[in-house]
Order: structure tokens, then sequence, then C-alpha cells
């Protein structure tokens, strides 16, 4: 079999279990439509930290933004959304039927994802001038001042959140969320997949392996990093405004600017599944949200201690990630070997 | 004619070390011109000051005509003036091929020849070239796997593929293997020749500079020690005396 064949094998696999799941695991579904965003974390947090050599700490800024723009979306296309914070999104005057509820997705997710990238380009702007460890510094800080922000705004409900509109009884959330998540995670996948082929695909690496030599040789480096930095949120700016859906209320804190969790876990899925790869993201967060989940299932009390353990034993033992090690023992698995592309060369000259 | 290269007067100091004091220079269109000087003596300085890597302290350099101290790197990249680093740069998780690919010029594209197949340009050219500075066997393999002499021999490469008008080399011949000099040598004269590439190299082994250039200028301590044909700084007995007190 060719290494094509595979890569296209793995990706009708999981397309295969991502759509049969519901009659599968039908008990499971919303866990599962959180892996699937979780994909979607780690895919974007490595565009910037694997491919790019950027490692940001403040990724999940745009999570956040994208989940209050969409969720204020879909509030506000009907009903006052000072009034809808204020009633905590309460009583019997915010009702929304099936026609309005799912226009206000379809708005909102759209919204969710350009209100973050339009963040990412402002923020980038400011701070993507800088090298990647003063950007990653810089970035630390992001969360926690978005964060305080949200938690100050009576707008979108200030410290008390905000609930996201509550569906007709009528439509099954639950699958129709899944199948959302599944959407964008595949949507993610593909498009990097065709961007990291491209020329900009090899800018990166190249901002990644040596700026100063990139800018040398004329790249509109800042441009490049700017550029990855936007459609990074804006990936992960439609990921926030499902996941608030899913969760049915957003906190400024625990939930939607949830550096400590959120932010850190995918970083620790691109790096366990391996950074700068295409897959590695994929499987890195497949891996760590089933042992998150065990974790959080069987070692209740404890869990906080047995993730800890983990992340030590990803650094420590894994730095290249599971694609990584996995490149390092078969090669040939995972892009043609510099023997295979010499033959097509030969073949191709012949 | 205007000079290509036009530096005039340009100090720079680091602190309270002096690395150029009032240093001019000119480089004709096609010519190879040379600047050597002992260790210190402020000759890399000159090039990062050149290409814009650090701000100068006074004087100014013209490129095409234009005034260009005070232009960002990648600015004075695009408009056709290149250098290397003595340090040798080059991007190693990144394979020879993919090195080349990326380091074609997108002076005219913008942002959207970026959004092209990385082979949909400059395949052929790539492979040329790398084979014109012999590395076309290791064409795939990644640049951090090469040799220090191999990755100078890419940088080299990697220059030419984004046809600069001018070419600024920081010591090229440094840690290649001996053997391998007078090929070298024989490639820069090609790549001026028939790429009709200006030079101006940096070079501390007089035997290839004397081979090499049309033109010498030779820095000591900062300053312009002398200037003329290769015959001239041979006998040059202020250049013979910075040398050898030098070393
Ligand atoms: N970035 C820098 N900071 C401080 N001093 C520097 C810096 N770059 C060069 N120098 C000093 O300037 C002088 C000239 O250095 P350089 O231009 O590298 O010489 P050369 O290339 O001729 O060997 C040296 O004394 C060096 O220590
Ligand atoms: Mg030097």
């Amino acid at each position: 079999m060719t290494r094509k064949s595979y890569h296209l094998l793995a990706m009708l696999a999981l397309a295969a279990i991502g759509l049969a799941a519901p009659w599968l695991l039908p008990s499971y579904l919303s866990q599962f439509s959180k892996l699937w965003l979780f994909i979607v974390l780690a895919l974007t947090w490595d565009l910037m930290g694997g491919q790019m050599g950027y490692n940001s700490f403040g990724n999940v800024v745009f999570f956040g933004i994208g989940m209050y723009a969409t969720a204020a979306t879909q509030v506000a296309l009907y009903y006052p959304l000072a009034a809808y914070t204020a009633a905590k999104g309460g009583g019997t005057e915010f009702i929304f039927n099936t026609s309005q509820f799912f226009t206000g997705l379809a708005a909102g997710l759209p919204v969710g994802g350009l209100a973050a990238a339009i963040a990412a380009l402002a923020l980038g702007l400011i701070i993507l001038g800088m090298r990647g460890h003063y950007f990653a510094i810089a970035t630390l800080g992001l969360a926690i001042a978005a964060g305080e922000l949200a938690a100050g705004w009576d707008l979108i409900g200030a410290g008390s959140g905000m609930v996201t509109p509550t569906p007709p009884d009528s439509i099954d959330t639950t699958v129709l969320f899944y199948y959302l998540s599944l959407a964008l995670a595949a949507l993610t996948f593909l498009f990097l997949a065709w961007l990291y082929s491209t020329r900009f695909g090899l800018a990166i690496n190249a901002i990644r392996d040596d700026e100063d030599k990139a800018e040398a040789m004329g790249h509109h480096t800042t441009r490049n990093k700017v550029v990855a930095w936007v459609i990074s949120a804006f990936f992960l700016g439609i990921a926030g405004g499902i996941f608030g859906n899913l969760s049915k209320f957003i906190d400024p804190i625990d939930v939607a600017f949830n550096g400590a969790e959120i932010g850190v876990w995918m970083i620790l899925m691109a790096i366990l599944g391996g950074k700068g790869t295409l897959w590695g993201p994929v499987i890195g967060a497949g891996v760590f949200y089933i042992m998150k989940e065990l974790f959080w299932t069987y070692l209740l009390g404890w869990q906080r201690v047995a993730l800890g353990l983990l992340i030590v034993i990803i650094v420590v033992f894994f730095p290249q990630g599971i694609v990584g090690w996995l490149k390092e023992r078969w090669p040939g698995r995972f892009g043609p070997t510099a023997e295979e592309m010499e033959a097509a060369d030969a073949k191709g000259e012949a | 004619m205007q000079p290509l290269l036009d530096v005039q007067n340009v100090s720079k100091a680091f602190g309270g070390v002096i690395a150029n004091k009032n240093v001019s220079l000119k480089v004709e269109k096609g010519q190879i011109a040379g600047l050597i000087g002992p260790n210190g003596s402020g000759k890399t300085t000159m090039f990062n000051s050149i290409v814009g890597y650090h701000p100068v302290d006074s004087g100014q350099i013209f490129f095409k005509g234009r005034e260009i101290s005070r232009l960002r790197v990648g600015a004075i990249a695009r408009l056709g003036l290149l250098r290397t680093f003595q340090q040798t740069r080059i991007y190693g998780k990144m394979t020879c091929m993919e090195n080349m690919l990326i380091s074609l010029p997108d002076r005219t594209g913008g942002f959207s020849s970026l959004l092209r197949s990385r082979h949909a340009l400059g395949v052929q050219r790539a492979k040329d070239l790398l084979e014109f500075v012999g590395l076309y066997s290791k064409r795939y393999l990644y640049a951090g796997d090469l040799s220090f002499g191999q990755q100078k021999l890419l940088e080299f490469a990697m220059a030419l593929i984004n046809e600069p008008e001018m070419l600024l080399l920081d010591e090229p011949t440094a840690g290649i293997n001996p053997t391998l000099i007078n090929g070298l040598i024989d490639r820069l004269k090609r790549a001026n020749k028939e790429l009709g590439i200006t030079l101006l190299v940096i070079e501390h082994n007089m035997r290839v500079i004397m081979n090499l250039a049309d033109h010498i200028y030779c820095l000591a301590h900062g300053e312009m020690l002398a200037e003329g044909s290769p015959e001239d700084i041979r006998n040059d007995s202020r250049v013979i005396d910075a040398y050898l007190g030098a070393h």
C-alpha cells in the first residue's frame, strides 16, 4: 500500500467512525463532540507552535471570544442582549423557535470565527513583530486579561456568565452539535492539509527554522506570522461557538478563557501527538482526551495529579510526540524518504 | 555611471567599540569586489550595516542610486541586495529542495503566490542550482544533516535562486574542505559572469581573494586602510603590516 492510500484510509476510517458514532455510542455523544473540538484546538495551536515555532500560551483567548461572539449574535438577532443577560437568560420572555435557533447558529458561528480572527489580527500586529520567546511571554497574560475583562462587562453577563439560547425541545441538540463539531474538525484538518502543501507552509516552516534568515531572504515574515495567527484564531473561534452551546453556559473564567485547563491542554495535545506534523495534533488530542476522561472518572480527587504526571512523562519521554517518534522508526510511512523522492525524479526524467 | 553600491562615510559603534569609522566603498555593476582585513576589523559589521541589520550611526548607503540606510532587512533584500552569513544560516528541518523553493523571489506575486502549491514554481531551477553547487545528490536530505561546508554551498544556492542583483558573501570559503575551494572560486566567478550577479566578498584567505576579486578594499581597526587592484593590495606595505601584525 502506498503512503497516500494510508493517509486516505486513515481519513476515511475517522470519517466513518465519526459519522456512525451517534448510532454506535449514543450515550457518549457529547464527550465525542468535545473530542472533535479538542482536535480543532490542537490543530490550530500547532499551526503556530508546531509549524511556525511560535508557542502561544494565549490561543484560548480566541476560543473564548468566539464563544461569546457566537452566543451574543444568537441572542441579539431576536432580543436585546442586555435584557437577556440581565435576566440570566431565564424567564419565559426569551424563547427561540426552531427557525430562530438555526438562523442564530448559522449566523453566530461565522461571526464567532470572524470576531476571533479580527482579535488575532489586532493582537498580532502588536506582538507578532517580536521573536518567538518574547511572543510566548507576551501571550502568557492574555487569557487572564481577557477573563477579567469579560467578568467585568455587564453586556455579556459579567462575572455571572451567559446562558446560551435554549433550543426548542424538538431539536436533538446533542446530535446537532455532534455533527457540527465533526464537520468543523474535518474542515479544519482539510484546510490545514491544503495550507501545509502550499508555499505558505514552507514560509512558516522557514520562520520556525531560522527567522533571521527568512527575513534576510526578503520574506514578509511579520505578515506571514499574522496571517497564520488569524487562520488559527478563525477556526478556534468557531470551535468556541460550538463549545459554548454544548456547555449551555459560558463562565468567563471557567469556560471561555480557561487558560489553566483548556489553554494548556491544547498545547499538550499537540506536543503529545507530535508538533509540526499534520496528524500529530489529531492523534494527540485523541489520546489525551481519552486519558483525561479516564482520570476524571476513575481517579477522582487525584485526576489533576495524574494529569500533571502525564504531562511530565510526555515532555521527558516523548519530546517529539507520538507521530514524531513513529516517524523516526518508520520514516517511509509518514512522508517520502530521500530514496523514494530520488527514484520518483529518475522516473520523471527518464 | 553611478556605482551599484555606494557606501559613504559609514560609522558604527557598539558601546565603546568603534567597529566602523568613516568607511566608504563603491562596487560597480558586474564587478567582483573583495573586502579583507584582520579578524575584528569590522568587515561583518560593514555587511550588517549595508543590509539593514542594524542602523548606522552616521553616513549614507546607496543601492541602485537609492538611499537604503533606513530600510529594513526584508525590504533591502527585496530590492535585490542579498547577503549570506558568516555562521551560515539555512532552514535545518527542511530538505535542501524545500530550502531552495522557499528562497524563490516573491517580489511580484505578493501573498497570492504563497498560496500556490509548493511544487508549482521553480522545481527545475532549484535542481539545476543544486547541481551547480554540487549538492544535487543531497537534494532530499534535511539541510540540518549536511556538513558545515555543504550548508555553505546550500546557502549560496539559495541566494542564487533568489536572483539578486548583488550578493554579499561573508567568508564563503571558511570551513570548506581546502580541496573544494578552487571549485568554489570557479562557481563564484560563473555566478558573476553567467548570472550577472555583482559580488562583494569578505574573505580571510589572501590567495582566494587575489584570485577572485577585480577590486579589493582592506579594513583595519574599523577604518579603510587601502583599496586597489589585487596587485596594488598585494604590494601595499600597510596591508602586509596589518596582516602580519594581527597574526
Ligand atoms: N553586535 C555586536 N555587539 C558588540 N560588539 C560587536 C558586535 N558586532 C561586532 N562587534 C565588535 O565589532 C568589532 C568588529 O567585528 P566584526 O565586524 O565582526 O569583524 P570582522 O568581521 O572583520 O572579523 C569587533 O571588535 C567585535 O567584537
Ligand atoms: Mg566577520
